[in-house]
């Protein structure tokens, strides 16, 4: 289900839901309709007694729900006001996730419904501790982290995102196998396509999963940047191994394609990231895009010529 | 080398001549960008800020602004696609 599989049919029905036995006097937490965190939450909040809020996010986590305003302040305020909240409680403190503070403008939230708004901390994890504490999250746990398991997970978003264009480059590439000065043959398609098709896969995989996984460590800071080192060492691999017998304008085909393909999955990768802001990734764009696509059109020609001439 | 993103990019800018030293904006950012130093806020790592908007949006006075977005290529190619009319093709991310 992470893997973007069904993942927009997979919401919880906002409204009001209740973790143990919670009286007047419990804690309200808020979150989204996103089925993962919803259980997370349960799971993390177990042997409590409170109040949990669901928004109606369309079943999309809190941090993305609120960059595009579903998990924001009027859907909050109408929530509140739907589900009776000041009725229900004593208090006047609601707690959202501190991820979701970009949607929501907590002092209008605290004109319109008289609930104060706090920001808990990052992750559901140290939930209990906080609401042990007075609401009070110390400075790490309102840090966010990209560590490697948080990269792991991830990363087959991105593969299975890709594997639609990929069919109709593989087949592309099946169809260039069997062209040749004499038209077009199956026999050619299937001995001379397997070795593209394999450096493809390996540079789709460079892209979307190696060098996410070795993003610290791969110098420089755009993604496209890091990517097109990672797609070079790849070319260099295939040329020895897989491509070891092609002609010289092959070879060059392959040192500027493989790395332009994976420049360009690794520079999709920018939106997994907890790093990355909209004016720099626009400006890699601007710069990445029209390079990946000259480098992919010069590949062709080198491999028109050679095969044609 | 680390989770740098590009350098001087960043539109995150302060009015500390309207800001009333809520603390607001600081608690809110997940990067630590923000801190009060004596009598003001003080951008503390610039490069570091992702442009969330989470400070801009809960600063009741309007002392801190940022043109607000999200960080990410198929977002961006959605908002290129649209403009040209190319195409409405739609990520899980922005399906509404």
């Amino acid at each position: 289900m992470r893997w973007g599989i069904r993942r927009m049919h997979y919401n919880v029905p906002a409204g009001l839901y209740a973790v143990g036995e919670p009286t007047p006097e419990s804690p309200v937490l808020v979150t989204a309709n996103y089925k993962l965190s919803f259980d997370l939450l349960r799971r993390e909040l177990s042997g409590k007694d409170l109040w949990l809020l669901v928004l109606e996010t369309y079943g999309i986590n809190v941090w993305c729900a609120a960059g595009k305003g579903t998990f924001g302040t009027p859907e909050l305020i109408s929530r509140v006001q739907k589900v009776q909240l000041d009725r229900l409680v004593k208090h006047r403190t609601i707690i959202l996730p501190q991820l979701g503070a970009s949607g929501v403008a907590a002092h209008r939230v605290k004109k319109a419904t008289g609930f104060r708004v706090t920001y808990g901390p990052i992750r559901a994890h140290d939930l209990p501790l906080f609401l042990s504490n007075g609401m009070k999250a110390s400075a790490t746990n309102r840090r966010i982290h990209f560590t490697l398991r948080d990269r792991l997970v991830l990363t087959p978003v991105e593969l299975v995102g890709a594997w639609k264009p990929s069919l109709v480059i593989l087949l592309l590439v099946f169809i260039f196998g069997g062209l040749s000065g004499q038209g077009f043959s199956l026999q050619g398609a299937l001995s001379r396509s397997l070795s593209p098709a394999l450096i493809y896969v390996g540079a789709l995989l460079m892209g979307s999963f190696v060098t996410p996984i070795l993003l610290p460590w791969i110098p420089g800071r755009a993604f496209s940047l890091k990517g097109s080192q990672i797609g070079l060492l790849w070319a260099l691999i295939a040329s020895l191994t897989l491509a070891s017998t092609w002609s010289v304008g092959s070879i060059i085909a392959l040192f500027l394609i493989a790395p332009a393909i994976t420049a360009y999955f690794a520079m999709n990768f920018t939106g997994c990231s907890t790093f990355t802001s909209l004016s720099g990734v626009q400006k890699e764009m601007r710069i990445a895009v029209p390079v990946i696509i000259l480098c992919i059109f010069a590949g062709g020609i080198a491999l028109m010529l050679d095969k044609f001439l | 080398m680390g989770f740098q993103y590009l350098r001087d990019v960043v539109t995150l800018e302060l009015d500390n001549d309207k800001c009333t030293l809520c603390g607001m904006c600081t608690k809110v950012c997940v990067h630590g960008v923000l801190a009060i130093q004596g009598k003001g806020i003080q951008i503390l790592d610039r490069d570091a800020c992702m442009e969330c908007g989470a400070c801009a949006m809960n600063c009741q006075v309007e002392a801190v602004t940022v043109r607000a977005g999200v960080g990410c290529a198929w977002a961006i190619f959605n908002d290129w696609f649209k403009k040209t009319g190319v195409s409405e093709h739609q990520t899980t991310c922005s399906t509404e």
